[in-house]
């Protein structure tokens, strides 16, 4: 109860930055609307998509980009707040050890929130549009969130377990290719053999084509795992990869006190 | 019952790979008073201060901090601590009362008690008209104040502050100080490291002096400076003067060795008690014919103490270079 109260404190911090800062966060929203109008204007015309419109295909895409994105966030805020001594200060203070990590779950699952949500909306703007069921939206929607928790993971294990700048910066240049390496511009189908082999065991393939099966968009998979199991992976990916990543943070942070 | 304010760490150890940061450390610090923790980069003051908050674990030893074990009462020890460590540890996009407000809710007060809270500090750190600026926007003094009063939000039993004012200029030091002065007159124990041997002395009521990870002496800032022998006269010569042959002649005349500054064309004698080693070199130079241009009777200071407690225990380390020892 101490823990949920303290981490919901130290989530507002995050919330607070908002209104103080608030050219951040919309930048960082603009980045992501701009990607949209990029791939979905300027390539759509040239991107073959059996089923139906590029746009249909890339929205979803893109909001499974968007999540993954989210672990640059993540990383950078928790290697900040080591750098700058406030983890530290949150260590020596009488709060339950959970407090720092689920205060961070709280800020950064509330800004995905959001960054979904304008996203959402910049989509149907353009075009996109739902075609599914709203039970499999709203499961789509979840997926989504899924992905996002379980990369959170990854960021609050990678602040916290190194703690430089070099970091942040691995992870800003690194996600770009794992990023693109993925079924969310492009079918895998399109693909090299290998290529495509490669890319349809990446996560963010995974949640992409599930959440085009769920609101009823084209998926470009016509068979294989992806057409196949798409769902499955898109919940299975986030669990596996919370079940590695969030005791790897716990023992991270226990590894402060060494 | 009172609350225990008091400090007392036995044989404390850590390691760090090859490194002993804390090698045998012991140490006691009196309830109410302010306790300088002083050494050389690397000496383990921030291993000792990070393992008596409780962040780093300890590889042996016993540590109590304001009747709390470290080891195995580590909530009831964050409860009694105020910690203000090397860096401002304040949130730089919140304003000052935010971040007091947060803390303070983070201590378990409730929102208003803890607005009330933040109120009251920010006002007694001369913080309330910047309190609501980004602290971005503050001074590296005004930070620090800000920092210092998110660690006595529930008014702490032991305050620690690790080198509180490295990187400040001399202004915002003395705010520091004043600052942890009044905290301590409060009643509130203070432990707090510091490079600077000027800090110590006027800070602290005892000092201990730390050495590769273990307090090599610890005593009151002028018995410190008693164990270095006697007080020091220092002659100042006409540029005109050569330093040598004075020194030797003055040194023959009181049957002791100079120090020789060349740089401030200085002679310094350790004389045996205060006024009558002055009145030996008055008449010493009398008898020389030597006409000083100025002549100080002083205390050794703590650089003086330091380099020759830490001489004492580490070999290899050169005597200052600057300066020559001339025997007679």
């Amino acid at each position: 109860m101490n823990t949920l109260r303290s981490g919901w404190i130290i989530t507002q911090r995050d919330l607070l930055h908002w209104v103080r800062q608030p050219w951040t966060p919309i930048f960082s929203l603009l980045f992501s609307v701009v990607l949209l109008l990029m791939f979905g204007l300027l390539f759509g015309g040239a991107i073959d998509i059996p089923g139906g419109g590029y746009v249909d295909f890339l929205l979803p895409g893109m909001l499974a980009l968007t999540m993954m994105f989210g672990l640059e966030t993540t990383t950078s805020a928790m290697a900040n707040d080591a750098k700058k001594g406030i983890t530290d200060r949150f260590r020596s203070m009488p709060i339950g050890s959970a407090s720092v990590a689920l205060g961070r779950v709280g800020a950064d699952m509330a800004n995905s929130a959001v960054e979904l949500a304008v996203l959402i909306g910049g989509g149907l703007l353009i075009g996109w549009r739902i075609t599914g069921d709203l039970g499999s939206a709203a499961l789509a929607v979840l997926l989504l969130l899924a992905l996002r928790f379980a990369l959170l993971w990854v960021g609050v294990y990678l602040g916290l377990a190194f703690k430089g700048d070099s970091t942040t910066m691995a992870v800003q240049t690194l996600i770009w290719p794992v990023g693109f390496l993925s079924t969310v511009f492009v079918s895998a189908e399109t693909m090299p053999g290998w290529l495509a082999a490669v890319t349809v065991w990446n996560p963010v393939s995974a949640t992409a084509t599930a959440v085009r099966e769920l609101f009823g968009n084209p998926t470009g998979a016509t068979s294989g795992i992806l057409a196949d199991h798409a769902v499955v992976l898109a919940v299975a990916w986030p669990v596996l990869i919370t079940a590695v990543f969030l005791p790897l943070s716990a023992h991270a942070y226990r590894r402060l006190r060494a | 019952m009172a609350r225990d304010h008091s400090l007392t760490a036995r044989d404390l150890r850590k390691r760090y790979g090859d490194l002993d940061a804390l090698n045998g450390f012991d140490l006691d610090v009196e309830a109410g008073t302010i306790h300088g923790l002083l050494g050389p980069n690397g000496a383990g003051k921030s291993t000792a201060v990070r393992a008596l908050t409780t962040l780093v674990d300890l590889d042996g030893g016993t540590a109590t901090v304001a009747g709390h074990d470290v080891r195995t009462e580590p909530h009831a020890v964050r409860r009694s601590i105020g910690l203000v460590g090397q860096h401002a540890a304040v949130d730089e996009i919140l304003g000052g009362r935010q971040n007091l407000v947060m803390f303070g809710r983070l201590f378990g007060l409730a929102k208003a008690a803890a607005r009330a809270r933040a109120d009251e500090l920010l006002d007694s750190f001369d913080l309330t008209a910047a309190a609501d600026r980004p602290v971005s926007t503050y001074s590296g003094g005004m930070r620090r104040r800000l920092d210092i009063a998110a660690s006595l939000i529930l008014a702490p039993a032991v305050l620690f502050l690790d080198e509180p004012t490295t990187g400040l200029d001399p202004r915002a030091r003395n705010e520091v100080w004043n600052t942890v002065r009044e905290i301590a007159a409060r009643g509130t124990t203070v432990l707090l490291t510091t490079q600077y041997l000027d800090e110590a002395d006027q800070m602290a009521d005892r000092i201990s002096v730390m050495n590769h990870g273990r307090v090599i002496a610890s005593d009151t800032p002028n018995a410190l400076k008693r164990q270095l022998g006697g007080d020091r006269v220092v002659v100042t010569l006409p540029r005109a003067e050569p330093l040598g042959p004075a020194a030797e002649r003055l040194g023959t005349a009181v049957g002791g060795t100079a120090l020789v500054d060349a740089e401030t064309h200085t002679l310094t004698f350790e004389v045996g008690a205060g006024v009558v080693g002055l009145a030996e070199i008055v008449r010493a130079l009398d008898a020389t014919g030597i006409g000083p241009e100025d002549l100080l009777l002083r205390r050794p200071t703590l650089d003086e103490v330091f380099l020759s407690l830490t001489n004492a225990t580490s070999s290899g380390t050169a005597p200052a270079a600057d300066k020559e020892v001339v025997r007679r």
